[in-house]
């Protein structure tokens, strides 16, 4: 039972540190942006994952509904994700500065050009 | 989903990351129908899908497709992630179970949002009116992030040089 | 551009339904899945399917970048507008019961034109960025 109970959150932890790996194991910026957003989104999965009750229907009250989801988590990861889409889009827009600036998209390679000036 | 992920880590054509990451975001939509979400996955679908993967694609597009080879070892991040998600799966087991009724996070506020939501607002649709009315400070501070994020892309990239030159010329 | 008729005339065809459930997302989003941040993504992906398909000068003149700079502020300043409407009324910051007669009148023509705010600041910092990149390309490629 507790298999199962947890198989969610064991899948959000996976996910969780495949972002995680990519962002520290990887020198390409972009790609290090997408491991953000694989990051993010395993903790909008584990957000969801608390707000459902068993047995439970979306939270728009109906007729001859009782139980629903908790709502609370669902409003927060909405939000999160747009801000997250924005953010993002502020985090692709400065890579495009740096390669015009360093003609690279490489970490070490940044790295590299900073040392030698 | 998880084969997805799996695949962005191994391919280095930039491209096809962007593309598995937004496999992956649709993915992510249809658990979020699952689990009830039905905002949520609507909203994850449209921006995950849709407009990310244009914004990471435009980038792409200006500057390269192509990962160069990782020059120095991959073992300690790997270590290093292996130590933190053992963490993380022991911490896991204190939590409530999956779709358990009587966690402490339906006992909150939750059902005061439920019962008084439809009253006080006259709307049944619970995540609007937290959305807008309980958190409204919530919302507003979220829009104010988006107006700023967007602010900061146009500072960052909107070609003011040009535009200046190009209103000297029309003084001129 | 000629060579994609079956993109033009299928983007064409469903421009108007995007625009369609964009609207009814927004406005019906009390009493079914919706609201400002999904009907915002909604209207921002039509628009950017229409720049790709018709690229960025026809995109312009529907959607100039001044409309869009001013939508991307008029959202918030409707949002906070609100809120200090709410105050100038006799209520607390926010409090939409003071809005109208009765305080569940107040508490949905509030709602709705929070979302609406938050709907046009979403859309129009979306569609900003799309914008934003793509001018940067073409700037880039005149140098």
């Amino acid at each position: 039972m507790a298999a199962v109970g947890l198989y969610n959150y064991w899948i959000v932890v996976f996910l969780m540190m495949a972002g995680f790996y990519i962002v520290i194991a990887h020198d390409n910026l972009v790609k290090k942006i997408v491991g953000l957003n694989i990051f993010q989104a395993s903790v909008f999965v584990m957000y969801i994952t608390f707000g459902k009750v068993q047995g439970g229907t979306a939270p728009i009250i109906a007729d001859g509904v009782t139980t629903y989801s908790n709502p609370l988590p669902h409003v927060l990861i909405l939000t999160a994700i747009v801000v997250g889409v924005a953010t993002t889009a502020l985090g692709l827009a400065l890579v495009v500065r740096i390669n015009e600036a360093y003609g690279t998209i490489e970490e070490d390679e940044i790295h590299d050009q900073d040392d030698d000036t | 989903m998880s084969l997805t992920v799996f695949g962005i880590l191994r391919i280095r054509n930039l491209f096809a990351v962007v593309m598995l990451g937004s496999i992956f975001s649709l993915m992510a939509a249809a658990i979020f129908v699952i689990l009830d979400a039905v905002d949520v996955a609507f909203t994850e679908a449209s921006v995950g899908a849709g407009i990310s993967t244009v914004l990471a694609l435009g980038t792409i597009a200006l500057t390269t497709d192509r990962e160069k080879k990782p020059s120095h070892t991959k073992i300690l991040p790997l270590i290093v992630v292996i130590l933190t998600g053992a963490a993380l799966i022991y911490g896991t087991l204190d939590l409530a179970h999956y779709g358990d009724p009587n966690a402490p996070a339906h006992r909150h506020v939750a059902p005061s949002y439920l019962k008084e939501g439809p009253e006080k607002t006259g709307i049944p649709n619970v995540v609007t009116s937290v959305l807008a009315s309980y958190r409204g400070y919530d919302t507003l501070g979220e829009v104010t992030v988006i107006f700023t994020a967007g602010v900061g892309v146009i500072l960052l990239l909107g070609n003011w040089r040009h535009i200046g030159r190009r209103r000297e010329d029309e003084d001129a | 551009m000629h060579s994609y008729l079956v993109l033009r005339v299928v983007a064409k065809l469903l421009m108007p339904f995007i625009m369609l459930f964009g609207l009814y997302v927004q406005f019906h989003g009390d009493f079914g899945p919706g609201g400002g941040f999904q009907a915002g993504v909604i209207f921002a992906a039509g628009f950017i399917l229409y720049a790709l398909i018709f690229g960025l000068k026809d995109a312009g003149k529907v959607l100039p970048r001044g409309i869009l700079r001013f939508g991307i502020a008029l959202g918030v300043l409707l949002f906070a507008g609100v809120g200090v409407y709410d105050m100038l009324v006799g209520g607390k910051y926010l409090d939409y019961s003071v809005m109208a007669q009765d305080p569940v009148h107040g508490q949905h023509l509030g709602i709705l034109l929070v979302e609406l705010g938050v709907g046009i600041t979403v859309t129009s910092v979306m569609v900003m960025v799309f914008f934003t990149f793509a001018r940067h390309r073409q700037t880039k490629g005149d140098d």
